[in-house]
């Protein structure tokens, strides 16, 4: 499908790569987005890459809109041309599944699921075709994910799963919005996941929570120090499943300063992951585990 | 010097022209709703445009001063009184340290602007001022102002009381009001009948309108345009693959109600919107309350960028009115 181009209001430009979600759409709009970016058009004060398209914002007393649009158009050629190759960094994230907190509150909200008998886990293990909850967290956080686009609210990423379309994990938003999250919620709506960032209004599905902070406005979290938002666009998140043990633990871990997220630096070949998924990804997580 | 909050209002913030450069990773510009009421608040009390102030919303707060300064209260009507005695809007009047500024029930509007000779003085956060509840950002706390809080102001520059804003240089949305709209984005999700409803329905403005975003209610249901959704969309016709919300963005989950992101919007979602109100028309909307009738309107982006540099020329006036006159 051709990149399609919209102006939001007089200080928007909207491109969409693709109208449906791949790896290859989120690349080409995060190597768009980088090459806009790299081109310093004047005038253009923001640039916010989403999973398959992203937005530029532009000061039109600077210039015309359409002169915006003629310099991004010509970045499109570059960025189709370029090598499909990003610098960027795997992370592991803990995750304590079926935990208390994201269940107290899935039982809170029932009625407006669309399985009020069960949880949020047993009806999307049950609907992307997988016997036991064991096997769709063994899913869940055996594949890594792609950060494809950080937004919603502060620092909140989505996240994409770096298989096949048909492993893709797909599941509706909740049938009414709950007006509350647990902070640190793993969830999961349509076929991305996301870690809420902050408590708050939600729709995504709840599987469970990470005691890993991921924005810190306070910026006393050790690894947030430097900035109160983890991640970028690009990241590459693996799950790893913890216990109630590991996530005291580890929240302990973070109360006195001294939780240090796994991160490694990675280069990532979108040809080379294509012609061999599973190889790929269990090198990716090699290059986590250090070797 | 410093401002104690003997109550709080309805929902009052801290803010200041925003904080941009942070919406690609969800921390939205934020800042007055209503910034043209914001410039001319700071402008009146002798402030740079971007200093801190206060925005009230539908209930002004009762403030204490612990030492004179110069105030302006610009926006929405609503009966400013200091001990009890009325004081005009959009003007700067002087406050005695031990006084309380006060207010009356709102008239018209929305959103009041309080500025104070020297500002706001709380620290800053991402470069600015603005309180961003969600992300417990900036302002007072990361959080709307609650009795007993202390308010720092800084260092006031020399203000002089009476300076005015004619009231041809104010500005208030129409009745009903109008909102200029750039159709665009997933408009074309829209058949034609609904396409024509939009902008000919009237609307009005639902009980949940705030920071984040304005709800309409009341014109008819939007109908689709019949495809196959997109993989990652999500079953409804509204639903997209999650993408970018621009600022003053028309959402309208399920076609029943729509919404306009506003200062603190959320970056992005999962929702098609059917395009983007004119920038020259953000102020309007933080000054409509629940239940006013509005009509969206469309326009040209030529048109858009016409209005904008009317209101360009508005500011302009503005500043030089209170240069000459100060």
């Amino acid at each position: 499908m051709p990149t399609r181009y919209s102006f939001g209001g007089d200080e928007h430009l909207f491109v969409e790569c693709s109208d449906e979600m791949s790896l290859e759409a989120f690349f080409k709009s995060l190597s768009m987005a980088k090459g806009v970016r790299e081109s310093r058009i004047r005038g253009v004060t923001e640039i916010c890459p989403a999973n398959a398209s992203f937005q530029i914002k532009f000061d039109p007393d600077v210039i015309k809109p359409d002169d915006v649009l003629k310099e991004v158009q010509a970045i499109e050629g570059a960025a189709e041309r370029a090598e499909p190759v990003i610098r960027t960094r795997i992370v592991e994230i803990p995750v304590f599944y079926s935990d208390p907190w994201t269940h107290e509150t899935l039982m809170r909200f029932r009625e407006r699921h669309q399985d009020p008998d069960g949880t949020d886990l047993d009806y999307a293990a049950r609907i992307n075709g997988y016997d036991a909850v064991a096997d769709f967290v063994a899913a869940h956080s055996g594949s890594p994910w792609f950060v494809s686009m950080v937004g919603f609210v502060a620092g909140l990423p989505f996240m994409y799963q770096m298989v096949e379309r048909q492993r893709q994990i797909e599941v509706p938003k909740y049938l009414r919005p709950r007006t509350d999250t647990p902070k640190l919620t793993v969830g999961h709506g349509g076929c991305f996941g996301c870690i809420y960032s902050v408590r708050g209004a939600g729709g995504y599905q709840m599987f469970g929570i990470t005691p890993m902070p991921i924005f810190d406005p306070t910026q006393t979290t050790s690894y947030l120090r430097d900035f109160m938002v983890f991640f970028r666009p690009g990241d590459i998140v693996k799950f790893k499943p913890i216990d109630r043990d590991a996530y005291d633990q580890a929240v302990e871990d973070v109360d006195r300063g001294r939780f240090a997220p796994p991160i490694r630096d990675v280069s990532f070949d979108l040809r080379e992951f294509q012609k061999g998924i599973a190889g790929y990804n269990t090198k990716l997580e090699g290059v986590l585990n250090g070797h | 010097m410093a401002i104690n909050v003997l109550h709080h209002g309805l929902a009052t913030t801290i803010q200041d022209l925003g904080r941009p450069g942070y919406f690609h990773l969800g921390i939205p510009i934020g800042g007055a709703m209503d910034r043209y009421a914001m410039r001319a608040a700071n402008l009146l009390v002798g402030n740079d445009e971007g200093a801190a102030g206060l925005e009230a919303v539908f209930l002004g707060p009762k403030l204490e001063f612990t030492e004179d300064a110069v105030v302006a209260v610009t926006g929405a009507d609503m009966p400013v009184k200091v001990d009890d005695v009325l004081q005009p809007g959009w003007t700067a009047f002087r406050v005695k340290a031990g006084q309380t500024l006060s207010f009356d029930f709102l008239k018209s509007g929305a959103r009041i602007y309080i500025a104070v000779s020297g500002g706001i003085d709380v620290p800053e956060a991402l470069g600015s001022r603005s309180t961003y509840p969600i992300g417990a950002l900036g302002g007072y706390k990361g959080r709307a102002l609650a009795a007993g809080d202390v308010l720092p102001v800084g260092q006031a520059r020399a203000a002089g009381k009476g300076l005015t804003v004619d009231e041809s240089l104010r500005r208030k949305p129409a009745e009903p009001a109008a909102l200029r709209v750039l159709p665009g984005l997933y408009w074309d999700r829209l058949t034609d009948e609904a396409k024509q409803s939009f902008f000919a329905d009237e609307w009005k403005v639902a009980p949940e309108a705030d920071r984040m975003g304005y709800r309409f209610r009341g014109g008819r249901k939007l109908s689709f345009v019949d495809r196959d959704q997109p993989f990652g969309a999500g079953s409804d016709p509204s639903n997209i693959v999650d993408s970018c919300y621009p600022y003053g963005s028309i959402q309208v989950p399920g076609g029943t109600e729509p919404i306009i992101l506003h200062r603190d919007a959320v970056s992005g979602g999962g929702y098609f919107m059917v395009g983007t109100v004119i920038s020259a028309d953000m102020d309007l909307i933080g000054q409509l309350q629940p239940h006013t009738p509005t009509r969206f309107v469309e326009v040209t982006m030529e048109e858009a960028l016409a209005a904008r540099a009317e209101e360009g020329k508005r500011l302009e006036a503005l500043r030089t009115a209170i240069a000459t006159s100060a």
